[in-house]
């Protein structure tokens, strides 16, 4: 028992930690991509090729003058950006890194915790994230954040529906809501994607919109909001917001691999002459690279589609999307019906 | 008038299915985004590297000596009249005795300043100079942290006597073919136009 709690609390940490270091690279390796899409360098002042940019960022962060407004509530103006963070950090405890690690007569799970109703706490945390803008936008006591706050809960909350919809034509297929178990039923090369590609594209396209992702990235509008739900925000505070932002980018891009694309299943893992714990590693490393392909890909959306417009957004969310994932329910129940699977 | 080769006439035909879905379009430009990953920037870094830039750029000014390392510049002031961001300003003031080889004419600018933060690099002043005294040169005016810094006394003007400042590529062979006809009236200096008058009268 002993053995099994450290054991664990050494999986939160590296978790942890591997979150706050892939969100921080992933300030840089977005400014890079941006560049290299438009013809420019990017940053390349601090160390060689710039790679020690997130340290120099994090510190100017630290170090800049912090401003709380006189007229903000400053416990609820304190608690946004904490909640906001915190929210973004508990998603990772339910995806399945990896496969097991045998040392000894022990099996160690490369998850932290294996629940029968994964996906349900992964949406509930992710909506209570909502909370950390919704807080911050208002208790900065600012009409233009307030509105910010308000068109991001609202843009969540609809695009959350759709993506639920689509979650359930999935677990139709899958039969279960545990995380770990989807990814353990994708070994081979049959994933999910196969299966459910409507559904990917819903829910690829509501994960864009729940992390505020451009061309979703309407609660931060700076033509219309002057800066959105943050506009009050300094300092680390700001940055605690915008890192979060990176954090939800790295977690939706480990559940869309797991829930779609085998998550750290290689394809023809069977055949190949390894198993055990080298076979754990490799996964873990296909996994991350999945990952690091959907992080460029949030990228590379974002730097090719330009923002829509609010009325654009809502009527995407309520008359195409959710439409099209009760369409999507209803053919794979129909079809599976057909193939005989219920 | 037609700048381009890309036009494109825009026609307002409903859409079709395909195109009201969106994502071809979408496909198509992130493919095009994807491409550009590969090209070269178009960027350079640029304290380390410098842009190659063309002879007749305009960059920071030179205030010229002649053969004989005197100061063409005799502070007429038609530079300063011609700027149209009145960043030159200048003090005159008379040649002292031997002060020859120091002056070209009897007057001179005793203080002369180009504000580099108003200038914009128009070559009006060059244009206007009758003495061939002030040119730009491909010198890159370098930043400052300081307002005062910017403004450029004679200190930083004027070209060192060992070191002149070649302005050949500036001055190519067409343009200094162009300023020996003398027929132009651009062209002409104060003694040229004297001497015109003069031929004038005798006819
Ligand atoms: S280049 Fe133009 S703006 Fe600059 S000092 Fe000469 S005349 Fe003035
Ligand atoms: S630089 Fe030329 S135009 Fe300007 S004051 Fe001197 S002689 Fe006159």
């Amino acid at each position: 028992m002993a053995i099994f709690i450290l054991y664990k609390t050494i999986l939160v940490l590296l978790v942890f930690l591997i979150s706050l270091g892939v969100a921080a690279y992933s300030t840089y390796a977005e400014r890079k991509v941006a560049a290299f899409m438009q013809d420019r360098i990017g940053p390349d002042r601090a160390g060689p090729f710039g790679i020690l940019q997130p340290m120099a960022d994090g510190l100017k962060m630290f170090m800049k003058e912090e401003i709380i407004p006189t007229v903000s509530n400053k416990f609820l103006f304190i608690l946004g950006p904490s909640l906001a963070m915190l929210t973004a950090l508990m998603t990772g405890v339910v995806v399945p890194w990896g496969g097991n690690i045998n040392i000894g007569d022990y099996s160690f799970p490369l998850q932290i915790a294996d629940i029968n109703i994964g996906i349900l706490y992964v949406f509930g945390v992710v909506s209570f994230g909502v909370y950390g803008i919704m807080i911050g936008g208002w208790a900065s006591n600012n009409k233009y954040s307030m509105l910010g706050a308000l068109r991001a809960s609202s843009q969540m909350i609809s695009y959350e529906i759709a993506m639920g919809l689509a979650l359930v034509a999935l677990i139709m297929k899958t039969g279960s809501l545990s995380l770990g178990e989807i990814v353990r039923q994708q070994d081979g090369t049959m994933w999910n994607v196969v299966y459910q590609p409507l559904g990917f594209l819903i829910f690829l396209i509501c994960a864009f919109a729940e992390t505020n992702r451009a061309p979703f990235d309407l609660p931060e509008c700076e033509t219309e909001l002057v800066g959105g739900y943050h506009t009050e925000y300094s300092s680390m505070k700001l940055g605690f917001y915008l890192f979060a932002e990176y954090i939800n980018i790295f977690i939706s891009s480990a559940i869309i691999s797991s829930l779609y694309f085998g998550g750290y299943n290689i394809p023809f893992q069977n055949h190949l002459p390894i198993d055990g714990n080298v076979l754990s590693i490799l996964q873990f490393a296909f996994f991350f690279g999945k990952i690091i392909f959907f992080i460029f890909f949030f990228m590379w959306v974002r730097w090719t589609i330009p923002r829509f417009r609010y009325d654009q957004l809502m009527n995407l969310g309520w008359k195409i999307l959710i439409p099209l994932a009760i369409f999507n329910i209803l053919a794979t129940g129909v079809l599976m019906y057909a193939l005989g699977k219920v | 008038m037609q700048l381009t080769n890309r036009k494109k006439v825009v026609v307002k035909k409903e859409m079709s299915l395909v195109e009201q879905l969106y994502l071809p379009a979408i496909a198509n430009g992130m493919t095009i985004t994807f491409r550009h990953l590969f090209k070269k920037p178009a960027t350079v870094r640029y304290p380390e590297v410098k842009r190659e830039i063309s002879g007749t750029y305009r960059g920071q000014h030179v205030l010229k000596r002649d053969e004989n390392g005197a100061e063409r510049c005799t502070a007429c002031g038609l530079c300063a009249v011609a700027c149209p961001a009145e960043a030159i300003t200048m003090d005159a003031a008379e040649r002292r005795k031997g002060d020859e080889h120091l002056y070209r004419e009897e007057k001179y600018a005793a203080v002369y300043e180009i504000n580099m933060l108003r200038c914009i690099f128009c070559g009006l002043c060059e244009e206007a100079c009758p003495k061939e005294a002030i040119f730009l040169t491909d010198r890159i005016v370098p930043v400052s942290g300081n307002r005062k810094d910017m403004v450029y006394g004679k200190d930083k003007l004027v070209e060192d006597v060992n070191h002149p400042i070649d302005l050949s590529e500036r001055q190519t062979p067409e343009v200094v073919e162009f300023k020996k006809d003398k027929t132009k009236y651009h062209n002409q200096t104060w003694k040229d136009r004297g001497n015109l008058l003069n031929e004038n009268k005798h006819h």
